[in-house]
């Protein structure tokens, strides 16, 4: 059997075998409904995703008002010699610092 | 806004989509309902007031997203001929035309209009149907023992005398496409490139984004792995 020829002729029939240009009824459609459905989507893990830092950001917040009053309630605030700037380089530094003893 | 758009006709359109049909728009407009007259005057001012790619392509990226379905009823039927080269089933075609069209939409801000829309839509979806093969990779057939009669008659023939065999046989399409699902995502989209759709090599590395030496490559050995299977024909066959 002769190969190359054999090869030749199916190649040939490939190119002969134009495939259709048909397109299904109002496909153009189904796309676009599907371009909504995909925009929706997105839209939707943003606003899942906003909703959730809003939901966690509330907590956070009354926790912090919470923590301050007490702080400024039981007088932790004052007779501190450090200034704000020292006092976070301190607790930065807390864990690097070897104990005094 | 179909409405308002329909009103903004000049007489002359309004001639050419029938008078009688917008006068009645105008006397159905308070009674809260669009009627068919208006919605064929929308379709003829759409034929009428017909933009081109580089103006769709505009519209859409400023918002108008119904100005995408004006391009993909333009293109659909091109997509849809390249898809049925690589895919079988008319529901994988569909697929792959609508993951072009998508990708189409979510990469627009990449086309730079250096070159015509239509390149670029092309070169989209040549990609999705290599990504399709890839991924069906494993489904390929590997042996030809299952040949219909008709396929094992054309294959009888050509042996007797080679030049008879027809190629415009429905056995050798069938035999044909059984052939290139033998063959690697690569081969075969080369094969189909180069040799069925007789693209030339400068082409295919602009469709590809492969470089023009590779496409030259890989056509030799996809020729090189397309010979291979048909010598497993033969020893499966005549042997």
């Amino acid at each position: 059997m002769n190969l190359a020829k054999l090869q030749e002729k199916l190649l040939a029939a490939a190119r002969l075998d134009r495939p259709s240009e048909q397109v299904p009824y109002a496909f153009e459609q189904r796309i676009m409904a599907r371009l909504r459905q995909v925009a929706q989507d997105s839209t939707e893990v943003w606003t899942a995703w906003a909703r959730m830092l809003w939901r966690a950001a509330t907590p956070c917040l009354g926790l912090t008002v919470v923590l301050v009053g007490l702080a400024a309630f039981t007088g932790a605030l004052q007779g501190t010699s450090l200034s704000l700037g020292e006092g976070l380089e301190t607790a930065v530094y807390a864990v690097l610092t070897e104990p005094a003893d | 806004m179909g409405r308002a758009g329909t009103t903004a006709l000049n007489p002359c359109q309004a001639e050419a989509f029938g008078g009688l049909g917008l006068r009645r728009e105008s006397h159905h407009r308070n009674r809260g309902w669009l009627s068919p007259f208006v919605v064929n005057a929308e379709r003829a001012k759409s034929v009428l007031v017909e933009r081109n790619d580089e103006e769709l392509v505009a519209a859409v990226r400023r918002g108008d997203t119904a100005s995408f379905e004006a391009l993909v009823r333009k293109y659909q039927p091109r997509i849809f001929a390249t898809a049925r080269r690589y895919a079988r089933r008319e529901s994988e075609v569909e697929d792959i035309v609508q993951e072009v069209f998508i990708k189409a939409y979510q990469k627009l801000d990449t086309f730079r209009g250096d070159a015509p829309f239509e390149h670029w839509l092309m070169r989209l979806a040549v990609r999705t149907c290599y990504d399709f093969l890839r991924v069906h990779q494993r489904n390929r057939e590997h042996h030809f023992s299952d040949l219909s009669e008709p396929e094992k008659d054309w294959l009888d023939r050509f042996v007797a005398e080679p030049d008879q065999a027809p190629e415009n046989a429905e056995a050798a399409r069938t035999l044909v496409k059984r052939l290139l699902e033998m063959l690697s995502p690569k081969a075969r989209l080369v094969i189909t490139l180069l040799e069925i759709e007789e693209r030339s090599v400068k082409e295919i590395a602009a469709l590809t984004g492969w470089s023009v030496s590779l496409v030259k490559v890989r056509a030799f050995r996809a020729r090189a792995e397309m010979r291979k299977c048909l010598q497993k024909l033969k020893r499966e066959q005549y042997l």
